[in-house]
């Protein structure tokens, strides 16, 4: 199992399961992380976190705290 | 009067529509009880004037974000005639997310796809017909920035609300698409208003619904765990809705856009580009230095580009020694563009004031008349006005940085730094911001998640020293230099700065560990394509600030001046005393009155029979930071003290109260530190108010002013015996560590407690 957190750069995954609660996992859902959604790590910040994904055609930046809810295939 | 809505994703472009179509009438105004900006304007182009209501920008109608609660609640509740969907179609599912949750109301509804022009560029091609057939809406491409085909989708949009339209949701054809008929069956037997909308959202457990319609809300609960539990999901609807939408989008909406190249991750758009460099690993945080760095020189320095030291005649060798010109524009080096306009616009308005005055003294009017007018009223409102242009440079950097996307990736680099204090990246703008000025700083924490977050940095964003500080920073700083050998005037003022940024967030760190208690927010935040600011939207935004900015002048500000005149001018029973008995005035003895409580700060009782100035110019900051140098001006003439040649205005007159009254080294920097910290300006406090809201309001004016007591009273002790630096030192870390370490104890106990109930 790999957590979106865990991707390098330069590495793209499939979104398998997205856990957490309430906000922070409704935010995710919203922003287009559900499962089946293709994610690429662009890159991440000069102290290492948070980090920016591409996804749906745009790019987006969340912690790996918030990352380590959604799990890759 | 018909009403219509603007509704769509931020930075889709909303504004920029908003903008395209009232043209000048915007006006801002407030949301009732809630603290986020409804604007309307007027559409005149046609045959009845419409209202354009412009909603904050929003990702979903979940009910987690205050945005959303409010665009929901007015879509629900004040029933516009329409809702202009705007759609980015540069990210066309992510915004259509949104637009699949919008077709559920019954409201007329037209989507506007924007940003045409950019899909062009790239050779993209979007098939709006086949699109406006999929979506069940008229769809109108559009440009809002060069104002492309507006006029067609507000006629679009007029013909759209002859015929009423049934909500529909892309989700009947999913697994839950049963379970949202039923609730919607249950909903419209209630004869609740569009049921739809309210099924779905019972379906997916949204908080508010299930409030309102308990007994549906259990029945619709009921069924999806005796016919749905088995699926993927596992009963976990919220997922499964979102989940539904974004399939639904991509099978039959997205491919409506046909790609000129295939997208590939390598390939890199001028945009990545651009981000290669500005968030580089190791040269990104040093770069957004220099920025600021700039930032701060093109708006306030007085020896721009350091032409002043460079070449140490600048004057003389601009031969413009002994004219008017030099006040303006030459101080030892050349003035930064900020310092110009300040200049320009203080000469012009001490000019008026002598004009106004000197006609006035021409007709014979009452002098005691004319020194209201002129010393009172005018001299007031000019010296906050001639603050205008160098706010408005330092916002018209802040707004280019933040419209073209440079301050979100800012946001995305300092994000692991802020959060070690409990906030996010997102509160460093409105902190950087604060150095200019507090009230768009407090303005701007509105892009803030978290309320309580929010309610914290808005508190320490006065201790970010501002513009209309420096010159209390500046004069007393130089007064200091030269009582003291060896100690340099900008090594005090750093360290002030420096003192205010540590306080701030110290302050920030006990906030979030007792009061407003709570993890740094969650920081999923889009990082939008980098794009050269439109003019237009630029200008709009700063005369939007001008118009606030002078009329505050012109209101509290103008009254509080008359006041402070009256006070100072006249004595307790009403006699006049003027200027020379300054120190008779109802002014001064109040002065006395209150003088015992700075004592422990040094510039208290300890001082001799002319101390009261102090505290009484520590009072008049209360109005306008700059009313302290102001009263120093004012009340050095009449205290009698010998001028000091050859020093810069403002300093000579803080060398004469020093004379006066006999204060020392470590008051002085006592009383910096007061005004730093303390309750901000009378502009900047009716801010914080409507931002916090009322009743918090009271603890954050307390906050203030037991920070600045505290703080100011700490650095006047260290000042006399500096041996006590160790005493605070070791008091302020260890109650710091100790609200944290308790604060972590509470929470593990906390969730000990929960995790055990969960279990029962």
């Amino acid at each position: 199992m790999k957590l979106l957190s865990q991707l390098d750069i330069g590495e793209k995954g499939i979104v398998k399961v997205v856990n957490g609660e309430g906000v922070v996992r409704r935010r995710l859902f919203d922003m287009g992380i559900t499962p089946g959604a293709e994610i690429y790590l662009r890159k991440k910040a000069p102290l290492g976190d948070p980090i920016e994904i591409t996804l749906r055609g745009y790019e987006l930046t969340l912690r790996k705290a918030e990352a380590s809810h959604v799990e890759m295939v | 009067m018909l009403k219509f809505a603007l509704v769509g994703n931020p930075n889709s472009g909303k504004t920029t529509l908003f903008n395209a179509l009232t043209g000048s009438t915007a006006h801002v105004g407030n949301w009732p009880g809630v603290t986020v900006d409804k604007r309307i304007g007027t559409y005149k182009k046609s045959d009845d004037p419409v209202d354009i209501v412009d909603l904050p920008g929003i990702y979903s109608l979940s009910p987690y974000t205050p945005e959303e609660v409010i665009a929901r609640n007015f879509i629900l509740n004040e029933r516009p005639d329409c809702v202009i969907n705007i759609v980015d179609v540069t990210n066309l599912e992510r915004n259509l997310y949104l637009t699949t949750q919008l077709m559920e109301l019954d409201v007329p509804m037209v989507v506007a796809l924007n940003m045409t022009d950019v899909l062009d560029k790239r050779g993209d091609r979007i098939d709006v017909k086949a699109l406006e057939k999929r979506i069940g809406l008229p769809v109108v491409e559009i440009s809002a920035l060069k104002g492309n085909n507006v006029d067609t989708l507000m006629s679009r949009a007029i013909e759209a609300i002859k015929t009423p339209r049934a909500a529909v949701s892309v989700l009947k054809e999913s697994a839950l698409g049963s379970a949202i008929s039923n609730a919607e069956i249950a909903l419209k037997l209630k004869e609740v208003e569009a049921p739809l909308f309210h099924a779905v959202k019972l379906v997916e457990k949204d908080t508010i619904e299930v409030e309102t319609h308990p007994a549906e809300a259990r029945a619709a609960e009921a069924f999806i765990k005796e016919n749905l539990i088995n699926d993927q999901f596992n009963g976990d609807t919220e997922a499964a809705i979102a989940d539904a939408r974004y399939k639904y989008i991509t099978q039959h909406f997205s491919s409506t856009l046909t790609r000129a190249r295939k997208q590939s991750y390598d390939e890199l758009s001028k945009s990545d580009k651009a981000d290669k460099v500005l968030t580089h690993k190791w040269a990104g945080i040093p770069i957004f230095l220099v920025i600021m760095f700039a930032i701060f020189h093109l708006t306030f320095s007085e020896n721009f580009l350091y032409l002043g030291s460079i070449i140490p005649s600048f004057g003389e060798w601009c031969g413009v020694e002994g004219s008017a010109a030099k006040g303006v524009f030459f101080a030892g080096g050349l003035n930064s563009p900020g310092v110009i306009l300040f200049n320009a616009l203080d000469l012009l308005t001490s000019s008026i004031g002598g004009w106004i005055g000197a006609g006035l003294e021409g007709l014979g009017v009452n002098p005691v008349l004319i020194s209201l007018l002129i010393d009172g009223a005018w001299g007031g409102i000019a010296s906050v006005l001639s603050f205008l242009p160098q706010i408005l440079v330092l916002f018209l950097f802040f707004s280019i940085l933040e419209d073209t996307g440079y301050m979100a990736r800012v946001a995305f680099m300092l994000d692991r730094i802020f959060r070690r204090f409990g906030v996010s990246g997102r509160a460093f703008m409105p902190m950087i911001m604060g150095f200019g000025c507090s009230v768009p700083a407090m303005i701007n924490t509105r892009t803030m998640a978290d309320e309580k977050e929010r309610q914290a940095t808005v508190r320490v964003i006065p201790f970010f020293s501002c513009g209309a500080k420096m010159p209390i920073l500046l004069a007393i700083a130089g007064a200091i230099a030269t009582m003291v050998d060896g100690l340099n005037a900008d090594l005090i003022t750093y360290g002030m700065y420096l003192l205010g940024i540590v306080v701030a967030l110290v302050s920030l760190l006990v906030m979030r560990n007792t009061t407003q208690r709570g993890e740094a927010s969650p920081f999923i935040m889009e990082l939008p394509t980098y794009h050269i600011p439109g003019f237009k939207n630029l200008m709009l935004h700063l005369w939007d600030k001008a118009k606030h900015f002078i009329q505050k002048a012109f209101t509290i500000i103008l009254v509080s001046c008359i006041a402070i005149w009256f006070l100072s001018n006249f004595g307790w029973s009403w006699n006049y005393v003027g200027e020379e008995g300054m120190d008779q005035s109802i002014l001064a003895s109040i002065g006395r009155l209150i003088q015992p409580i700075f004592t422990p700060l040094g510039f208290g009782s300890q001082l001799n029979e002319n101390g009261w100035v102090f505290a009484v110019a520590a009072v008049l900051g209360l109005i306008a930071k700059e009313d302290v140098i102001a009263a120093f001006g004012a009340l050095a003439a009449c205290l009698g003290g010998t001028l000091l040649g050859g020093m810069e205005e403002g300093v000579e007159e803080v060398a004469v109260m020093v004379a006066a009254t006999g204060i020392d080294v470590p008051a002085l920097i006592s009383f910096i530190a007061f005004n730093m910290l303390t309750v901000p300006c009378f502009a900047a406090v009716a801010t914080a108010r409507g931002e916090i809201g009322k009743e918090k309001f009271k603890w954050t004016l307390l906050f203030w002013i037991v920070v600045s007591y505290l703080v100011s009273s700490i650095v006047y002790t260290v000042g006399i015996a500096v041996w006590s630096i160790a005493i605070w030192a070791a008091v302020a870390v260890l109650t710091t560590v100790g609200i944290v370490a308790y604060n972590k104890a509470m929470d593990k106990k906390e969730n000990e407690k929960r995790l055990l109930n969960e279990r029962k």
